[in-house]
């Protein structure tokens, strides 16, 4: 029952993923495809935790933290300098 | 034994819920209709999906290994505390770089109406909450 | 309650910061308990004059049904939310709402932009320089002051009562 749960679920993501890629790719202005980079990221945490279960080890939460960090400051600092055209004040 | 089971279909419905809220997410982000629509799709639903997938991990290595053990918790609170605050920050910029919203969306609000802004470049109003 | 001292300023900080170290390093030896604590009082030290003074929390208890509240209604928004989009033959009333705000200290607006956010189909899009209207857009509207009315006795009213008082 486990795999099978565990096939729809990446199955799904990488759907996810796909329409992602395409606002990316389409979006009309530059927060549409920073909205979409940032689902993005938190997709990718996303496969990152399947693969854990997938493979059956912990090893890699730590680069899924890692990965919500990185893509938190960076969703934060692409915003800021759209604001106000530089990162640090 | 049939304790497993019951777990097991709790981990694969928290599994399968997960992937479903990450993939609706992902729909409203590719064909909701402005950038202030799609905004909702990606804060909530997908957080959420990540939020379920977490659980699902963290009741599973804690039935196999035996003992509980909450590192998910992190990753899902953080997640949860910054969705919201990046969403606020890309709702501003939507709003600085005053991007189109549908026609029937009620409500005007001044941070989009031409005449109380004036031509590009704006300088933003907005100076003391970063 | 640990009362803040000089060389630890804001307590609850860094029960938090052992916490989240003990969790990283997934162990509670002693040796980990140790650098963790240390850990807990350098960053804080190094840190605390770029955060807001901490704010007292009046009533633990109905701060702990304010975030059981919360967290039950970002469960149902989220099944709402996902209905309206994926259903593709719902037209959506998306809406622009000013809200103005009754509470005043930073903090506890932050934390009602971030509920507001999490919850029923709304995003706070910009807080007004003078710290009194919220912006907020909302997915599907049927009633503008319904909607804020919510807001107000669900999330601000609370959040208020535990901060404010």
């Amino acid at each position: 029952m486990l795999d099978i749960a565990l096939k729809i679920s990446l199955a799904l993501m990488i759907l996810a993923l796909l329409l992602n890629v395409y606002r990316l790719t389409v979006g009309p202005d530059l927060p549409d495809r920073l909205l979409a980079l940032d689902t993005m990221y938190v997709n990718s945490i996303a496969l990152i935790v399947l693969m854990g279960l997938w493979l059956n080890t912990k090893t890699y939460f730590e680069s899924a933290l890692l990965i919500a960090l990185l893509g938190f400051i960076s969703t934060v600092a692409v915003c800021k300098y759209l604001l106000r055209g530089d990162i640090i004040e | 034994m049939t304790l497993y089971v019951v777990l097991e279909g709790i981990i694969a419905f928290f599994l399968v819920a997960g992937g479903v809220f990450a993939f609706i997410g992902s729909l409203g982000l590719a064909h909701l209709r402005d950038f202030y629509m799609r905004l909702h799709g990606t804060t909530k639903a997908t957080t959420l999906g990540i939020g379920c997938m977490l659980t699902a991990s963290m009741l599973y290595f804690w039935v196999i290994e035996g003992k509980p053990d909450i590192q998910e918790v992190l990753i899902t609170l953080f997640l949860f505390i910054t969705a919201p605050v990046s969403a606020h920050l890309l709702a501003k910029t939507g709003l600085h770089l005053q991007l189109r919203h549908i026609d029937k969306t009620g409500g005007s609000p001044p941070e989009l109406r031409a005449e109380e802004i004036g031509k590009r470049p704006i300088p933003h109003r907005d100076h003391g909450h970063g | 309650m640990i009362k803040p001292r000089a060389w630890l300023p804001t307590p609850l900080l860094s029960i938090l910061l052992l916490m989240v170290w003990l969790l990283l390093v997934r162990s509670t030896a002693f040796g980990q308990l140790l650098l963790g604590s240390f850990l807990a009082v350098i960053i804080p030290l190094g840190t605390h004059r770029f955060w807001d003074l901490q704010p007292l929390v009046g009533k633990p208890m109905l701060l702990l049904r304010f975030v059981l509240r919360v967290l039950g209604d970002i469960i149902v928004a989220n099944i709402e939310v996902a209905w309206l989009i994926a259903n593709p033959w719902r037209r959506l009333r998306p809406h622009f709402i000013e809200y103005p705000l009754m509470v005043e200290q930073r903090f506890t607006i932050t934390l009602l932009a971030n509920t507001i956010s999490l919850t029923p189909g709304t995003v706070s899009a910009n807080l007004r320089m003078d710290g009194k209207t919220l912006l907020i857009h909302a997915l599907d509207v049927e009633d503008e002051d319904a909607l804020i009315r919510t807001i107000r006795e669900r999330y601000e009213r609370p959040l208020k009562e535990i901060y404010e008082c």
